[in-house]
């Protein structure tokens, strides 16, 4: 079970820019769908949000009550804490179209 | 020597009692231990009160912590809904005996971004198992997860694995599922979960409903296969299995009074047996509830539990109504000896009305029971229903050793008459009361059909409901036939008029063959002394013809002596004269 809660992994240049992006994803220890989905996301924030976002990644093993209180139940959830509306994408985070659109982001 | 019972092989099935009051009885000790169950039906069939009775009973009466997860209902819904049924999930919680998790998800805002696992609700499902040490888990209704997400390859995938981590976790679960079209649930969950499959039904029979259950598959079990009603009431779940009629109940000698004297006198002056049933039969306004009422008063003063079930009449009505002929209800009601159970016979189906009414004697255990009137049960079953419900009520009061009378509406027709019959044969006891109509008026007769081994009277009576109670009279059999009422009277009057002018008539012949007699001994005593003088007559003759032949004799000797000579000395006769 590697991170166990891991805030700000990534340059946040700040925070409270009104477009700022705070995303926090659950995975499950190290299997093959949450390392996937770890690095996909990464890719995607670092593409399409260079110096936007804020991404927490959550292992549900080390924090069971916070999967309780955010109704966890597919692994990977990426959840979309702002801006609104809050949003919820599950999976491995491959199908980058569905991961931007769930994200809100339009490629221009 | 210890007595080795013959206990179950080691390799049998071990079970896990649930608690519900009869599930445990069909399924022959409860759900298979450390195995998932699913529980399936249609909406609104009891799947969820099933299931979280499981996992109250289990953590209250067994010691068994239990997960509870809801797909569907939020926990304070839940909490309050069970409310009712008396489970206090916040307290059970507290105690940490319980564990409540609402799972929710919602479609529209997910998105599927790729491969993914259920593994989050396993991680939830083990914590919440593992903080509180759960045995038991209930997962309802997963089938919700179907709607959240869409990859049902994935779900299958990780539902068979769910079901195969809850059996590693040793865990007895229950999982419910809605009923499906031609599948026992909408997601073929029995593929997955096929150690034991229970099928709740919610079926409408002529605007009634009946709630059933049914074990459709154990596996390494036995089980009862047919369907048990089963009711929701506020002491939970209870399912009435078909009792086993073995016919082999205890039973008793002892006696128990009718209720009043006469009519102990017609089953041998001592009354019905105790833990006998006893049918009352009549037509309408015959005084079969004054009879019931009656019995359960004597039953009440012997200072034993009763219980009336009436089907037809409030307590309320019953009470007042009983008061006019002399008995008072109320005060066994306020003293706790009597409970009234009243319903309405289409209130719910013939099992639900059974079920019930086995809760209820279950609850108070009572001596003496009265069913005011079976028949109109017979409102929401055919004949044959209500005799298979009837020998199953018979037959569980026999067992409790309860003395039961019932009370049964016979109609002229044809249909009903056999209803008696159909009931008849399965009581110790039967009474008819029977209209007598004659001269304009209506008479009650009671007749004993039948009182199963004791002696008991052949003789109709007449029935009378006084001021003062309940009796008897003997009818009057003469001539003209059987005559009750009025009519009784007037021939008694008749006959006592008759008995006066007859004794009268009598004397006066007495006096007259006296007179008679006097006269005749009258008679008789003239015509004897009439009888000694003529014979005296006659007797004076005799003597005087004796009396001359002797003197003739004498005076002959004497002369011969005389004209002999003398030399005969010593002749007496010398002095007496000539003739």
């Amino acid at each position: 079970m590697g991170e166990k809660l891991v805030t700000g992994d990534d340059e946040c240049k700040d925070a409270n820019e009104p477009s700022a992006y705070v995303l926090r994803l659950f995975i499950s220890g190290a299997s093959p769908n949450s390392t996937r989905a770890v690095y996909n996301i990464r890719q995607v924030c670092e593409k399409y949000l260079p110096g936007r976002y804020q991404l927490d990644i959550i292992d549900v093993h080390q924090q069971p009550v916070l999967a309780r209180e955010e109704q966890v139940i597919a692994l990977p959830l990426l959840v979309k804490l702002s801006p609104e509306p809050k949003r919820r994408l599950i999976g491995d985070m491959s199908n980058t179209a569905k991961v931007l659109s769930g994200l809100g982001i339009t490629i221009s | 020597m210890a007595k080795i019972k013959p206990s179950l092989p080691a390799s049998t099935l071990r079970k896990t009692p649930t608690g519900i009051q009869g599930l445990d009885e069909i399924t022959l000790g409860g759900l298979p231990a450390g195995r998932p169950t699913l529980v399936c039906g249609s909406a609104g069939c009891g799947k969820t009160l099933l299931s979280i009775e499981f996992i109250v009973r289990g953590a209250t009466e067994y010691n068994e912590p239990g997960v509870f997860v809801a797909f569907e209902e939020k926990m304070d819904e839940l909490t309050v809904n069970v409310a009712s049924l008396g489970f206090d999930l916040i307290k059970l919680q507290e105690e940490k005996k319980i564990r409540l998790d609402h799972v929710h998800i919602e479609r529209s805002e997910i998105e599927e971004t790729g491969e993914y696992d259920l593994e989050g609700l396993f991680i939830r499902l083990g914590h919440a198992i593992d903080s509180i040490g759960a045995k038991r888990v209930v997962l309802d209704t997963i089938e919700s997860l179907f709607s959240g997400l869409s990859n049902e390859a994935i779900l299958r995938a990780e539902l068979r694995r769910l079901f195969q981590w809850l059996k590693e976790k040793g865990v007895t679960a229950i999982i419910t599922g809605e009923r499906g079209e031609k599948t026992l649930t909408r997601q073929g969950l029995e593929e997955y979960v096929s150690d034991c499959v229970i099928l709740l039904d919610h079926r409408v029979i002529h605007q009634i409903s009946t709630r059933r259950i049914r074990v459709v598959k154990y596996r390494g079990s036995v089980h009862g296969t047919n369907e048990y009603p089963f009711l929701i009431d506020e002491h939970g779940i209870s399912v009435l299995p078909v009792t086993s009629l073995k016919l082999q109940g205890e039973v008793s000698s002892d006696r128990v009074s009718t209720g009043f004297h006469s009519l102990d006198q017609m089953f041998g002056g001592k009354g019905f047996f105790k833990g006998s049933s006893i049918l009352v039969s009549g037509t309408a306004g015959t005084g079969k509830t004054s009879i019931g009422a009656n019995f359960i008063n004597a039953a009440c003063l012997r200072g034993e539990q009763c219980i009336y079930f009436a089907f037809e009449e409030s307590p309320g009505q019953i009470i007042r109504n009983m008061r006019s002929i002399g008995l008072d209800l109320q005060q066994h009601v306020d003293n706790g000896l009597l409970l009234f159970h009243a319903s309405r016979p289409t209130l719910y189906g013939l099992e639900m009305h059974l079920v019930s009414i086995y809760n209820i004697i279950k609850r108070h255990k009572p001596a003496t029971v009265v069913v005011d009137p079976i028949t109109n049960l017979i409102s929401v079953g055919s004949v044959s229903e209500v005799k298979s419900m009837m020998t199953r009520l018979l037959d569980f009061l026999q067992n409790e050793g309860i003395t039961a009378m019932f009370t049964a509406l016979s109609r002229i027709t044809k249909i009903n008459e056999e209803t008696d019959e159909e009931v008849s044969s399965l009581v110790d006891a039967w009474i008819t009361v029977r209209d007598m109509e004659n001269n304009g008026e209506r008479n009650r007769g009671l007749y004993v059909m039948k009182s199963r081994g004791m002696r008991h009277s052949n003789q109709v009576r007449e029935f009378m409901i006084t001021g003062d109670g309940l009796s008897l009279v003997d009818v009057y059999i003469g001539p003209e036939g059987v005559l009750t009422g009025s009519a009784r009277e007037a021939q008694q009057l008749e006959e006592q008029t008759g008995q006066v002018l007859r004794t009268h008539a009598s004397n006066r012949k007495d006096r007259e063959i006296d007179r008679k007699r006097m006269v005749l001994e009258a008679k008789i005593a003239s015509l004897r002394s009439e009888f000694e003088s003529v014979e005296e007559e006659l007797n004076k003759v005799y003597i005087e013809d004796d009396l001359k032949k002797e003197i003739m004799r004498k005076t002959r000797s004497d002369m011969a002596r005389i004209r002999g000579g003398a030399n005969r000395q010593g002749d007496p006769v010398k002095r007496k004269g000539k003739k």
